[in-house]
C-alpha cells in the first residue's frame, strides 16, 4: 500500500525533488553502505541480505576480479592477488609501510604512491578502493532503481591529506558525485546525536581495523562542533591480530613462513581474537606449511601482549583532551566505534579513563555509515528544514618548509574548517627570482619527519635585494579537509597556485580507462552520459534559483527578477536540445546572471542571523 | 528592536571581526554569546547549506565561512583579540620587530624556564602551570582596564606582548606534560 504523496503549498512535486544520496563508510576490514528512506537511515543489504561488504579485492587476470565475500574466503589460496585492508596504503609510499615482511604482497614503489604487483600488473590503492566503492554504489543503484544523487564518504579523522585526497580520487574513479568526505567518528556522533537528541561534550573512540581515531565533539541544537581530534592512521584491530600471531609463533619458536602461512595465520588470528571478546579461552589452531600450529590462548594472555596497543590510543584520548582544554570530568559520554571496540579490555579501559559508561547501543559496525547517510540526505537538500550543520577540524599542522630543514607552521592542527591562513616570506639572496615551496604536513619540527605533500614554484620575481620581497603564502582547507596553496608576490603581484594532490604516477589516459572500466555496464555511452548530466546539472540550477525566488525574491527589483526568470525559461528550452553543450552554456548563463542576487541573499542571511541574536539576548 | 545599527549597515568580507558578529568594539565579550553568534552565522554561510545551489553561491558562502571562522577564532582567543584592538586602535603589538620587555618581567622568565628544566614529575609541571595561569589572568586584566577603561592602547600592546611570551612558555610546558605521558 502506497501512501498519497501530498506536496507542500509552492513545492512543485518535481521528480528531482528527492534525490538518492549515500553514505559510504570505506573502512579498512569491511565497507557498508546506508540511506535515508522514509526518514531513517538504514544500511543496505545485497541480494543475500548482508550489508557489510568485506574489503578485500581479488584480482583473476584477464581484466576478471572477485570482491566482497567471495574475494576473501579465497584469500589464503591466492594471497598475492587478494587485497585486503588497502586502506592503510592510501596515499602511502612503501617506507611509510612498517610490516611490509609479514603481509604476502610484493610492493612497487611509485612517485606520490605504492602500488601492488598483482597477476593484473601494478595496481594503485585506489583502484582498488574504486571496486569497492563501484561495488557499493552498484548495490544503491540495484536497491532504488535509480541513479545515485551523490554521496558522502567517510574517512578516518586523522587521514592527511594524501589520504583524503586518495579517497576522493576513488570515489570520483567509481563514478560517484562525491558531495563531502566526513569523518568517522563525526558521522558516528551524527547518528549517535540525532538518535539521542544529546546535547554537551562528548568523546567519539573509533578503534577499526587499520586506523584509530579519537575526537571531542560539542553538541547543541543540531551543530555538531568538533573541539580536538587525534589518533593514529595506522593503528587498529589488524595489529592485535599480528601482536597475537606473534605471540603464538614465539611461544611455539616457529615463524611466519610463506606467504600462504602469512595469511592463514592473520586469518586465524583474528578468529581467535574475536573469540577471546566471549570466552576466557581459544584454541588458536592453524596448518601451516610446515605443519599443524596448535595453541590454547587465554584472555588474559592476550590482553597482556596487546596492552601496549590500547595504551597507546589512551595516550591519544589524553593529547585530544589537552587539544582541546578539557578535562576527562568534562565529558559526558564516550561513544564506541569500530569492531575492535568489541574487546572488553578495550570498553573497560576506556571507561575508567574518561569515568564514563561507554556508549554503544548502536552497532558499531553500522554507525559510522548511518551518520553519513544523514549527512548525505541534508547535503543533497531533501530536508530542508534540518538543523544539522557540521563544524569539523584539520587534524594535522599544514606549513612550509623553511632553511634549515625547519616547519614553519602556517594552519594549525585542530583549527575549524574551512579556513584560509596566511604567511609572509622573503627572498634571502639578492635578485632572487623564484622560490621554492615545499609544503609538509604533520606535528614535528623537522621536515623529515612530517609528510611531504607538495612542492612548487614561485617564479618571475622581479630582481630585488634580500629581503626586500614580500611573498605571502595562503593555505586554504575545504570543508572536505582537503588543501589547496597560493603563493604572490606582493610588489609585483607575480602568484602561482596549486591544489595539492599526490601523484599515483598513473597518466591522465590510464585514470581515464580505468573510469570506464570502473563502470561496469557493458556499453558505455558518453554523449548519452554527458547529456543526462547536462540536463541534471541544468536542473539543479534552475530548481536552486527558483527555491532562491521563492525565499528572497523581494531582495531584487522587478527588472532583475525578470532577467533571472528570462534566464531561466532559456535554461528550459535549452534542455529539450539534443546537444550538452548548448545546455551547459545556458545553464552557466543563469549561473553568472545570478551572482549578485547570491551575495544579496548570503548578506541578508547574516543580517537576520546577528539581528535573531540580539532578539534573543533581550 | 535591532540594536547596533547592524540591519541598516551592509557586511562586506572587509567588515571588521567586532562589525561581523555585530558586537561593541571592546575587549570584554560574552564568550557564551560570541559561541551562540558563530554557529547561527555558519548556519547561514556554511558551504554544507550550499551543495544543491549553484557554483557562484558555493564560491561565495566558502568565502564567508572562511571569514567568519578567522574572525571567531580572534575574537574567542584573549590575547588575539586584545592585539587585534591595538591593531585596530593603532598601536599595534608588532611582536616581531618589539621584543624589550622590563627586565622584571624577563627574570621572571627566566625563573619559570629554570624550574621547567627542574621539573621531573608532572606535579612539579602543574604547579608551574598554575603560576603561569595566575600571571596571564593578572595581564589580561590588566589589558582589558588599558583598552575598555583607561583607553591606553599603548599599555596594552605591551601587555600583550608579555601575554604571547607567556603563551609561548604554556607550549612548552605542554609539550613537557606530553612527553611524561608518553613515558609512563
Amino acid at each position: 500500500m502506497a501512501l498519497l504523496q501530498i506536496s507542500e503549498p509552492g513545492q512543485a512535486p518535481d521528480p528531482h525533488a528527492r534525490r538518492i544520496a549515500i553514505g559510504i563508510d570505506l573502512g579498512t576490514t569491511h565497507s557498508l553502505v546506508a540511506s535515508v528512506r522514509n526518514g531513517v537511515a538504514e544500511c543496505l543489504p545485497d541480494e543475500q541480505g548482508r550489508v557489510i561488504l568485506p574489503s578485500v579485492v581479488r584480482y583473476l587476470g584477464n581484466g576478471k576480479r572477485m570482491i566482497g565475500h567471495e574475494a576473501l574466503a579465497s584469500q589464503s589460496q591466492d594471497p598475492r592477488n587478494t587485497i585486503v585492508s588497502v586502506k592503510r596504503f592510501m596515499g602511502r609510499s612503501v617506507a611509510d609501510i612498517t610490516h611490509t615482511g609479514n603481509l604476502p604482497y610484493v610492493f612497487a614503489d611509485k612517485p606520490g604512491m605504492l602500488q601492488l604487483t598483482t597477476c593484473e600488473g601494478d595496481i594503485s590503492p585506489v583502484q582498488v578502493s574504486a571496486e569497492l566503492l563501484a561495488t557499493l554504489r552498484q548495490r544503491a543503484e540495484d536497491t532504488f532503481d535509480d541513479d545515485i544523487h551523490g554521496a558522502v564518504i567517510t574517512v578516518p579523522a586523522y587521514f592527511d591529506d594524501a589520504q583524503r585526497q586518495a579517497t576522493k580520487d576513488a570515489a570520483q574513479m567509481a563514478g560517484l558525485n562525491v558531495l563531502r568526505l566526513i569523518n568517522e567518528p563525526t558521522a558516528a556522533a551524527i547518528a549517535y546525536g540525532l538518535d539521542n537528541a544529546s546535547e554537551g561534550v562528548y568523546a567519539v573512540y573509533d578503534l577499526g581495523g587499520g586506523t584509530f581515531d579519537v575526537s571531542i565533539l560539542r553538541l547543541s541544537k543540531g551543530v555538531f562542533e568538533v573541539i580536538a581530534t587525534g589518533g593514529d592512521s595506522a593503528l587498529g584491530g589488524d595489529d592485535y591480530d599480528r601482536a597475537l600471531a606473534d605471540l603464538v609463533l614465539s611461544i611455539k619458536g616457529r615463524s611466519w613462513g610463506t606467504d600462504e602461512d602469512k595469511s592463514l595465520l592473520l586469518t586465524q588470528a583474528r578468529a581467535c581474537k574475536q573469540a577471546l571478546s566471549e570466552a576466557d579461552s581459544h584454541v588458536f589452531e592453524v596448518k601451516l606449511s610446515d605443519g599443524l600450529l596448535s595453541l590454547t590462548v587465554t584472555r588474559q594472555q592476550f590482553e597482556a601482549c596487546v596492552e601496549h596497543l590500547t595504551k597507546k590510543t589512551l595516550q591519544s584520548v589524553k593529547k585530544a583532551l589537552r587539544d582541546a582544554h578539557l578535562q576527562a570530568s568534562d565529558i559526558q559520554g564516550v561513544v564506541m566505534v569500530g569492531g575492535s571496540t568489541r574487546m572488553p579490555h578495550v570498553q573497560s579501559a576506556v571507561g575508567e579513563l574518561l569515568n564514563c559508561q561507554p556508549l554503544n547501543n548502536l552497532n558499531p559496525d553500522e554507525v559510522v555509515a548511518l551518520g553519513a547517510a544523514i549527512q548525505a540526505n541534508q547535503l543533497s537538500g531533501n530536508n530542508p528544514d534540518g538543523e544539522l550543520l557540521l563544524l569539523d577540524v584539520i587534524p594535522l599542522s599544514l606549513g612550509i618548509e623553511t632553511m634549515g630543514g625547519l616547519v614553519e607552521r602556517i594552519v594549525p592542527r585542530n583549527q575549524t574548517i574551512p579556513t584560509a591562513m596566511a604567511q609572509d616570506f622573503t627572498t634571502y639572496q639578492d635578485g632572487q627570482t623564484a622560490l621554492a615551496l615545499h609544503v609538509v604536513q604533520g606535528e614535528r619540527d623537522l621536515v623529515a619527519d612530517c609528510r611531504s605533500l607538495a612542492r612548487f614554484e614561485l617564479r618571475g620575481i622581479p630582481p630585488m635585494a634580500a629581503g626586500a620581497a614580500r611573498i605571502r603564502v595562503t593555505f586554504t582547507v575545504d570543508a572536505d579537509g582537503l588543501l589547496s596553496v597560493d603563493a604572490v608576490e606582493t610588489h609585483s603581484g607575480v602568484q602561482a597556485h596549486i591544489d595539492v594532490k599526490p601523484s599515483y604516477g598513473l597518466s591522465d589516459d590510464q585514470i581515464a580507462a580505468m573510469l570506464q572500466d570502473s563502470f561496469h555496464t557493458a556499453e558505455f555511452d558518453k554523449n548519452a552520459r554527458a547529456l543526462a548530466e547536462a540536463r541534471l546539472e541544468a536542473d539543479r540550477m534552475w530548481l536552486a534559483t527558483q527555491s532562491a525566488l521563492n525565499a528572497d525574491e523581494a531582495l531584487l527589483s522587478a527588472e532583475q527578477a525578470a532577467d533571472i526568470r528570462r534566464l531561466m525559461a532559456n535554461v528550459l528550452t535549452a534542455k529539450q536540445l539534443e546537444t550538452p553543450a548548448l545546455i551547459e552554456e545556458a545553464t552557466q548563463a543563469l549561473a553568472k546572471g545570478t551572482e549578485a542576487f547570491a551575495a544579496a541573499r548570503m548578506n541578508d542571511g547574516i543580517r537576520k542571523a546577528l539581528s535573531g541574536k540580539h532578539i534573543g539576548a533581550m | 528592536m535591532v540594536s547596533g545599527g547592524i540591519g541598516g549597515v551592509g557586511l562586506s568580507l572587509s567588515s571588521n571581526d567586532f562589525e561581523l558578529f555585530g558586537i561593541p568594539q571592546q575587549y570584554h565579550l560574552d564568550s557564551n554569546a560570541l559561541d551562540t553568534t558563530w554557529k547561527q552565522l555558519q548556519k547561514q554561510v556554511h558551504p554544507d547549506q550550499f551543495s544543491s545551489q549553484g557554483a557562484a553561491d558555493k564560491r561565495l558562502a566558502m568565502q564567508w565561512s572562511v571569514r567568519v571562522n578567522e574572525a571567531y577564532q580572534r575574537l574567542k582567543h584573549p590575547v588575539r583579540r586584545a592585539a587585534y584592538l591595538c591593531e585596530l586602535r593603532g598601536a599595534p603589538v608588532n611582536a616581531e620587530n618589539n621584543t624589550s620587555m622590563p627586565s622584571a618581567f624577563l627574570v621572571q622568565q627566566m625563573q619559570w624556564r629554570e624550574e621547567l628544566e627542574d621539573s621531573v614529575n608532572a606535579n612539579g609541571i602543574e604547579l608551574l602551570q598554575h603560576q603561569v595561569q595566575e600571571e596571564k589572568k593578572k595581564l589580561l586584566q590588566q589589558c582589558e582596564q588599558a583598552l575598555d577603561q583607561q583607553g591606553d592602547t599603548p599599555l596594552a600592546s605591551q601587555s600583550v606582548r608579555a601575554l604571547m611570551f607567556i603563551e609561548r612558555f604554556e607550549q612548552d610546558l605542554d609539550t613537557r606534560l606530553e612527553r611524561l605521558d608518553n613515558l609512563s
